[in-house]
């Protein structure tokens, strides 16, 4: 009998949810799901951006996150997920680096989701212990290379912002330097702030306070413009090391096959969620940039992970280091 | 002078209505998923984070605040009544705090964790007003070699908890460091043990298994054997700690308070160590150490006196350095974050309002989580004559909730199972379940920070012995493990259990 009155429910529960054509989307709590644990940087951006989304979408846009195995847990979640536009996924420049940290994957960023569009990027800074004695980037290039047996780069382990950002370091400096991995980034930070580790590069997010509050040495700023909210920092291209370009974007996938009306109406979403007022502020408190609107595309996230995925691929290869 | 002035706009803030009603509700929240097993501190900061987007950041973080250190008064009395211990921290208290209840002492072992709590609370919180700044810097010096010296005092004390043979106290340590192995290499990302789940490569959760050694292996024992069904049917006693039990836990809750001070300031989680370290410390001060695991109040006050305390210190990294020393006050930093106060060294001049209004709100939540607690002492305790056909099913469900909710993953669901039967088998070999957790705890901690220590000292041993506060602390270690090997020594141990 109570199996009869469930069947009766699912099939009315199914039959709804035909009823309900791709125009109406969406009629129901859109789930966004989130790789890491709650609490963390892109967290933080998918629960702003959610909560502007559930105004312009008139359903709440409920975040989830499914954290673990280096981020790729999540993913592999929405991959699988119906495609009917009610489970999205919210992720960082892991989406195109785990494709070469991971040699064998459960998805395909490239085939197995639909793009809704890029949502910003965090830019990294290169930071040192106070007492470091190097005061530019270039006597600090020279400083690594000279002692290279006694200077450490702390991250927070394969595959973090820290790690990516270390690895174009150490290429750029051209001599391999002992990393020191600790798990996460509060860690990482505390040994630089009490002087057990030498160098770090990390989110601006992380190190904006502490470089204010003049607790660590500042090098440089990652990104090909300068951040507002340190403006004193020069860039790695004005301080002689270009090819130190990295920031931490971040995207909105849906699942492959997603209907176009749906794709649409959140494409749309974001746009406004770009714009919106307590957005934008908090984008300023944590030294995110907001994205163009003409980069809230699916277009651009596409190109974004395609030519991430070429830039990163090499990197890793060289250095040797697999998640996997 | 300022400091008088700060006191001031703390209860100011403090005390307004909107901000006593957050407390208010962060502390009974707490106090709820304390109780319930299984569903802990972080998972529930993690699912109210987005309410908290409406609120302004101070009432927000007292909120979350009183929700953390609610859950460690919830947390006990779990532990106390079903053997339950749902965070790490509540992990000693099962040790003679389930054996008082099943005396018939249930009452005054929940009402000495109350009160120590209570106590610890309120000291703790006096030392992040006075001393905070500067401890914090001193806490600075305890870099990754230093932090692992503290792992190897930890982990040799693991098997002073246990009450039974030492050897197998050992084997459960060399086991709980065994399964702390699994998940990925920290240093090169390759997976270990994970027999291709992925949902392992993180580690494996300690809620699943700490609710699978302790609390469903419990359950099974209990309905193996209906007759001795623990505290069901014994005598309650009385409600609250006699004279002579307050008189019998005073050092002890001022010991656990002082431990529990000053490791929850350590980076890096020392307040997990904080609880063992105080029943260790009781136990080997003890004129009669045979009573520990069967009931001494002093193995219940002392740590919980002492987990409190960590708990409340804990913020002092996190406020004054803006750095997380733990799961849950890096869901902290996400809070503040995302309300638009970014922590860092500079929130207590730039926020004076949210650092002062915060922490005088840790003293009225602990103010009213003893005046919520000793009144619902009665009630919990008639929780205990629920029918266990009723009890277990909830307990059960509960824990399978809990479990799932911290990473939303079913693999966690099924590892709470194996770990049950493992625990039964376990008990019924006589196999303590508590070495095994700590070892659990501390056995990655320990793997990091020597890793770290060796990297930065280019693989140089003496990295150990030629910074002092790491040397003195394995000298401690090294004293211990002499006292426990010392043949003579160890065979008076033995005829004290078995005698």
């Amino acid at each position: 009998m109570k199996k009869n009155l469930l069947s009766i429910a699912v099939a009315g529960l199914m039959a709804l949810a035909g009823t309900a054509s791709a125009q109406d989307y969406p009629t129901r709590p859109v789930t966004l799901v989130v790789p890491f644990a709650a609490g963390g940087p892109t967290d933080t951006v998918a629960r702003l951006i959610g909560a502007s989304m559930s105004k312009t979408l008139g359903q709440q846009v409920v975040v989830e996150n499914v954290a673990g195995a280096g981020g790729t847990l999540g993913p592999a979640r929405v991959a699988k997920a119906p495609a009917d536009g009610y489970t999205l996924l919210l992720h960082h420049i892991g989406m195109a680096t785990t494709a070469t940290l991971y040699r064998k994957l459960p998805f395909n960023a490239l085939t197995d989701f639909e793009y809704i569009g890029l949502v910003g990027e965090s830019p990294m800074t290169i930071i040192a212990r106070k007492t470091l004695a190097p005061a530019k980037l270039s006597d600090l290039v020279a400083y690594a290379k000279e002692n290279k047996d006694k200077v450490t780069l702390a991250n927070a382990g394969v595959g973090a912002a820290s790690h990516l950002c270390g690895m174009l370091f150490q290429s750029a400096v051209g001599v391999p330097l002992t990393t020191v991995p600790y798990k996460g980034t509060g860690p990482a930070m505390n040994d630089i702030v009490a002087g057990q580790v030498d160098i770090l590069c990390d989110q601006t997010t992380n190190t904006t306070e502490q470089i204010k509050g003049n607790t660590v040495k500042a090098y440089a700023v990652t990104t090909k413009a300068r951040v507002s909210s340190l403006k004193d920092l020069p860039t790695t291209a004005e301080a002689g090391m270009p090819s130190v370009e990295v920031g931490i974007w971040h995207g909105v996938y849906a699942p492959k096959g997603t209907p176009k009306p749906a794709l649409d109406k959140l494409v749309a979403a974001l746009k406004v969620a770009m714009k919106d007022q307590t957005v934008v502020a908090r984008y300023g408190d944590l030294g995110l940039d907001p994205v163009a609107d003409a980069d809230v595309t699916p277009g651009a996230l596409q190109a974004k992970l395609k030519s991430e995925i070429d830039k990163w691929a090499p990197v890793i290869k060289a250095a040797g280091v697999y998640a996997d | 002078m300022d400091f008088f002035a700060n006191l001031a706009l703390g209860f100011g803030v403090a005390l307004s209505p909107v901000n006593l009603g957050l407390c208010l509700i962060g502390v009974l929240v707490g106090t709820l998923i304390g109780v319930l097993p299984g569903i802990g501190p972080i998972a529930t900061i993690a699912m109210l984070l987005p309410l908290t987007l409406n609120l302004d950041a101070t009432g927000a973080l007292i909120m979350l605040a009183g929700i953390y250190y609610g859950a460690q008064y919830g947390g006990s009395t779990t532990a106390i009544l079903v053997n339950m211990p749902g965070e790490t921290s509540s992990v000693v208290t099962t040790l003679d705090g389930h054996q008082m209840a099943r005396q018939g002492r249930a009452g005054t072992a929940l009402g000495i964790a109350a009160l120590g709590s209570f106590f610890a609370g309120c000291v703790a919180t006096a030392v992040i007003v006075l001393l905070g700044p500067i401890l914090s810097q001193a806490a600075l010096s305890f870099g990754p070699p230093e932090y692992c010296a503290l792992m190897v005092v930890g982990l040799v004390a693991a098997t002073v908890l246990a009450s039974g043979s030492v050897f197998k106290a050992l084997a459960m340590t060399f086991v709980g460091l065994l399964l702390g192995t699994v998940g990925s290499d920290i240093e090169t990302g390759a997976p270990r043990l994970t027999f291709d789940i992925p949902q392992l490569a993180e580690g494996i959760q300690f809620t699943s298994l700490a609710i699978g050694l302790f609390g469903i292996a419990e359950i099974i024992r209990n309905i193996e054997n209906p007759e001795a069904r623990g505290v069901l049917g014994t005598k309650i006693g009385g409600l609250l700690p006699t004279l002579a039990d307050i008189k019998q836990s005073i050092k002890p809750v001022l010991r656990g308070t002082v431990l529990g001070s000053i490791l929850g300031i350590l980076p890096g989680n020392g307040a997990v160590l904080s609880p063992y370290a105080s029943y260790t410390l009781e136990k080997k001060l003890a004129k009669d150490p045979s009573r520990f695991g069967r009931g001494a109040i002093e193995g219940v006050a002392g740590p919980e006196s002492a987990n409190n305390a960590g708990a409340q210190t804990s913020f002092i990294p996190l406020l004054t350095l803006g750095i997380p020393p733990n799961a849950v006050m890096a869901m902290m930093v996400g809070a503040m974050t995302i309300q638009g106060v970014i922590p860092g060294p500079q929130v207590m001049t730039k926020s004076p309002e949210l650092f002062w209004g915060m922490i005088v709100s840790m003293l009225i939540g602990n103010a009213m989580l003893v005046i919520i607690n000793l009144p619902l002492i009665g009630l919990w305790v008639k929780l205990l004559s629920v029918p266990y056909r009723l009890l277990f099913p909830a307990i059960l469900l509960f824990c399978c909730i809990g479990v799932y909710s911290v990473n939303n993953s079913y693999v966690d669901v099924l590892l709470v199972a194996v770990f049950g039967l493992v625990g039964y088998v376990l008990a019924k070999l006589d196999f303590e379940p508590a070495p095994l957790l700590l070892a659990f705890v501390l056995g990655p901690l320990l793997e990091e920070k020597l890793r770290q220590s060796f990297l930065i000292s280019r693989g140089d041993p003496m990295i150990f012995v030629t910074r002092p506060i790491s040397l003195v602390l394995l000298l401690i270690a090294a004293a211990l493990l002499l006292i426990m090997i010392l043949p003579s020594v160890r065979s008076t141990r033995e005829e004290a259990f078995h005698g």
